[in-house]
């Protein structure tokens, strides 16, 4: 059990936190043919494009209302109707996700009857669909917005029904915010591997992947899980749901389809890797195929390989509480100390954790904590280069954003080859900073051993016992 | 901020801009916006200066996802680094307790970090709920003795443009002028010391570093650079200098004509970015100082500077030559990177024109010739439209439209402020060739347009001819 702690400092100094109009938007990216518009001034949109650009490298539909000083204070209502209008008719979406703003929510925006009053005014837009959701930034962070999308899009486009299982090999993956675009490509080759056919949503596995299409040019998201997919859900035969975050959309789902759910709180690790095994066999019926067994056994291998690094590692994490429970059960799990827990904002799951307390907090509270505990190795997002490189300590990149590597967007950290690459990387971080002892030189040897050069060796690190 | 005085902000008589027919900025529109807002422009305008602590008074979203993306550099103390927000709360804003923790937001951060000064950024919830910004600051200072200097420049209120004016505006009214310059020492050389300040000059990347080192040699001591690699000190004393250059951009002008005005410090405006630009900023400084000695020492200067750099030029003028650019960089920066081009003997074919007058498009006629292509749409589709119209070789834009460049397989040089590379200053130059080489000569192009073996349809597009 894990205590939460919450920082009591009036100034944040280097923030972890990323506000929830990014998360929804995040969220909305992984739909086909969709676009997210801010609700807000212009800059709440340029900045979130840069922030999302510079993490997939990949061009980003991104729109605004345009929020300026008029409308600010008389009322942006026509905003939201002259956006969608536009936005419907110039780029032809399927799906709009309307995204608040703190500034929207300060002024006190009802999105719900602006996109009524849109509905009224133009008919000839009723193909396309809105799905408004209020995510104030002054409230939770990157991972509590996307969960807010996600449930304001089942509400929205998954009709009630009760014909569960119509389709029997198609389930559904309700997937967190931790998860990049490698770990759904790793989830869904899973599913496919017991005869399943996963409807993931949000999928930007397939939207945000990065690969070059023969379209020049896009105003909307290329790839994604289609509507007519999403519009199906309550045929599945079961929900897969990845992250204690979607917990809410989970119920939601569940209570107007009835289809039966598994809900995981992450895939790394054994016990997380073999408990979504175990359910998918359940759900297939089928024998756990001997590919699957095989990657289990490399990584049983790898567990035992690199044990002797990771065991007892001091580690300060800094992310989101999705991944960031996660990451403190997988490192737990195999024998590494966590001596600091960052998260910045509040989620339940946490209390669940196995270590002793997690701040709710900033990059500078980790960075103070571990220095105070001599950690030894860092994981957190990019903005965390300068502290690991004040604490003179590696730095393991996860969560959003990272932007000064190549390809952390892509990187897989799920199921058994994920979590094995996952050791060995942090088995070599470890290694990387092994320090020879320092020789001690007899005060006799002065006579012996006059003025002796030591030959400069390579800087190799043989193996570490 | 009134609306009254952002409309005296935008009617800046100094600016071409003013007299014409598209003055101040046209409102955004919703649905078919892009760009930075107010807050954006003031924090690329004084976030350089390196000592100061930079709190963004707000909630998350105006720090979180902006802070740790600036290209800029400091040749020393990196405090402008550490981002910081005040990062309130749905009961701070609801219970309007923002102002209170503001104030302690300040004391933590001089507590823990000494700063030289504090600016505070007003953002859109803030102002919105009526945060008195400027009171906070006034009894900051005179509870903790440092300067805490208020930016309010709230995203709603416009643009980013009117960003970096607002910041220059706070600059003028709370800073510039509260100290003096500590006087120059006596060179070894005997050699006499002029002020001068550079205004709007950013130090992407550290490019400003290619061309300090001549400024030493000619006597020219830079009081202050607003606000590349700057310190709160320098900009405390600017009204000191003899002659302001204002570099590239016109966001900061009405800095310079204020101080024109209050303190009758000549200015001119000018680039650091192409040989002919480098060498005539050099010239209207000594030409403003009036030193027939520095005239001379100039030309000197100019010249060997000059001949250097046209020796390590020509390998790459060969390589470049008579290749096709399409610029675009929707204002007024264009004209200093087409001199740069037009230097490496390149053609430019289109530029944008999205935010020019009449009087600026006459220049960019001038400079390129009656064919050039104005484009006012900046969409991907007009940008990659015109790019093939025009048989272009490679698009030079902003990092915004990078991704749009690679995704239609077409070279791109990055020329906004996350660049990782510096053009600035006569060695700048040969960087600025080599770059644009590494992308037009790359042979990904080829590659990537090449269909499977096995499939039967035809590629995407031609091969580039490069």
């Amino acid at each position: 059990m894990a205590e939460i702690i919450h920082s009591k400092k009036a100034l944040a100094v280097n923030p972890l936190k990323v506000s929830q109009p990014i998360g929804a938007s995040l969220a909305f990216l992984g739909l086909n043919r969709s676009l997210p518009l801010m609700h807000g001034s212009q800059g709440c949109t340029a900045f979130g494009k840069v922030f999302f650009v510079r993490h997939f490298r990949e061009p980003i539909p991104l729109q605004t209302t345009a929020m300026d000083q008029v409308s600010t204070i008389m009322g942006a209502d026509e905003n939201i109707i002259e956006a969608l209008s536009t936005l419907s008719g110039k780029s032809k979406p399927e799906i709009i996700g309307l995204v608040t703003t703190g500034l929207s929510e300060t002024q006190g925006t009802d999105i719900l009857r602006s996109v009524k009053e849109f509905r009224a005014a133009h008919p000839e837009f009723d193909h396309v669909a809105v799905v408004p959701v209020n995510t104030p930034d002054y409230v939770g962070c990157l991972e509590s917005g996307y969960a807010l999308a996600i449930e304001s899009l089942i509400q929205v486009l998954v009709p009630e029904s009760a014909c569960a299982g119509k389709r029997p090999k198609q389930v559904n993956v309700l997937a967190s915010a931790m998860l990049t675009p490698g770990d759904i490509e790793a989830i869904k080759d899973w599913i496919e591997a017991f005869g399943l056919r996963p409807v993931v949503v949000p999928d930007i596995g397939d939207s945000l992947d990065g690969h070059l299409v023969e379209a020049e040019t896009s105003s909307l998201t290329i790839g994604g899980t289609p509507r007519v997919e999403i519009e199906s859900m309550g045929e599945s035969t079961a929900t897969l749901v990845i992250g204690p975050s979607l917990g809410k959309a989970a119920n939601i789902l569940k209570a107007r389809t009835g289809v039966p759910d598994f809900r995981f709180e992450g895939l790394m690790g054994l016990d997380d890797c073999d408990a979504f095994t175990q359910a998918l066999a359940e759900i297939s019926g089928k024998p756990v195929p001997e590919k699957i067994e095989r990657h289990r056994a490399q990584l049983q291998d790898a567990m035992v390989d690199s044990h002797f690094m990771i065991g007892f590692a001091r580690i300060a994490l800094a992310a989101d509480p999705d991944l960031l429970g996660m990451q403190v059960r997988f490192l737990t799990s195999m024998g590494a100390e966590i001596v600091s827990a960052v998260s910045p904002a509040k989620h339940e799951s946490l209390t669940n954790l196995p270590i002793e307390k997690v701040i709710v907090g900033d990059l500078e509270d980790m960075e103070k904590q571990a220095r105070a505990a001599g950690a030894q190795l860092v994981i957190a997002n990019s903005h965390a280069v300068d502290t690991a490189h004040r604490l003179g300590l590696p730095l393991l990149r996860a969560g959003f954003p990272q932007y000064d590597h190549v390809g952390g967007y892509a990187r897989t950290w799920v199921g058994y080859r994920g979590t094995r690459q996952a050791l060995f990387d942090l088995a070599n971080l470890m290694l990387g900073q092994h320090h020879e002892p320092e020789p001690y030189r007899s005060s006799y040897w002065a006579d012996t051993r006059p003025g002796e050069q030591h030959v400069i060796s390579s800087s190799a690190v043989g193996l570490v016992h | 901020m009134k609306a009254s005085e952002i409309q005296a902000l935008l009617d800046e008589p100094a600016c071409t801009h003013n007299t014409k027919e598209k003055s101040g900025c046209a409102k955004p529109k919703p649905g078919a916006t892009a760009g930075g807002c107010s807050f954006d422009g003031a924090q690329i305008a004084l976030l350089p200066i390196a000592d100061v602590a930079h709190i963004v008074h707000g909630p998350i979203a105006c720090a979180g996802s902006s802070w740790d993306n600036r290209g800029t550099r400091s040749s020393g103390i990196t405090l402008y680094k550490i981002g910081m927000t005040t990062d309130l709360s749905e009961t701070d804003v609801v219970m309007g307790r923002s102002e209170k923790r503001l104030f302690h937001a300040v004391k933590q951060a001089i507590d823990s970090y000494a700063p030289k000064a504090v600016f505070i950024y007003n953002t859109c919830v803030t102002a919105l709920i009526g945060d008195d910004v400027e009171a906070v600051c006034r009894d900051a200072t005179a509870r903790w003795g440092t300067p805490v200097i208020p930016v309010d420049a709230a995203g709603f209120y416009g643009t980013k443009n009117l960003g970096n004016r607002l910041a220059g505006e706070a600059m003028f009214k709370h800073v510039i002028g509260t100290a003096e310059p500590v006087p120059a020492s006596s060179r070894a050389d005997g050699l006499p010391t002029y002020d001068v300040n550079l205004i709007g000059e950013y130090n992407i990347a550290g490019e400003f570093w290619n061309v300090a080192p001549l400024f030493d040699e000619l006597g020219l001591r830079i009081l202050c650079t607003l606000s590349g690699d700057s310190r709160f000190h320098e900009v405390q004393t600017m009204h000191r200098a003899k002659v302001n250059m204002v570099v590239c951009a016109k966001a900061l002008l009405n800095v310079a004509r204020k101080m024109q005005d209050d303190f009758g410090i000549p200015f001119f405006e000018g680039s650091f970015y192409g040989v002919a630009d480098v060498s005539n900023a050099l010239r209207d400084f000594a030409k403003l100082i009036g030193d027939p000695d520095l005239i001379a020492r100039t030309e000197v200067v100019i010249a060997r500077e000059e001949a250097r750099s046209n020796a390590e030029l020509d390998a790459w003028r060969l390589r470049l030559k008579d290749k096709r650019v399409l610029l675009y960089t929707g204002g007024v920066k264009s004209w200093s990177i087409v001199s740069a081009l037009q230097d490496l003997g390149m053609k430019v074919v289109a530029t944008g024109t999205k935010k020019s007058t009449e009087e600026d498009k006459a220049r960019i006629r001038e400079l390129m010739g009656d064919d050039t292509r104005m484009i006012d749409d900046g969409s991907p589709t007009a940008l990659l439209a015109t790019y093939h119209e025009y048989k272009a070789n490679i698009l030079i834009a902003g990092g915004r439209n990078l991704y749009t460049a690679l995704k239609a397989r077409i070279p791109f040089l990055d020329i906004n402020q996350e660049r990782e590379f510096g053009y600035a200053g006569y060695s700048g130059m040969v960087e600025l060739a080599r770059q644009l080489a590494i992308s037009m000569e790359s042979p990904v192009w080829a590659a990537v347009r090449k269909p499977a073996p096995w499939a039967r349809q035809k590629a995407t597009g031609a091969v580039l001819d490069i």
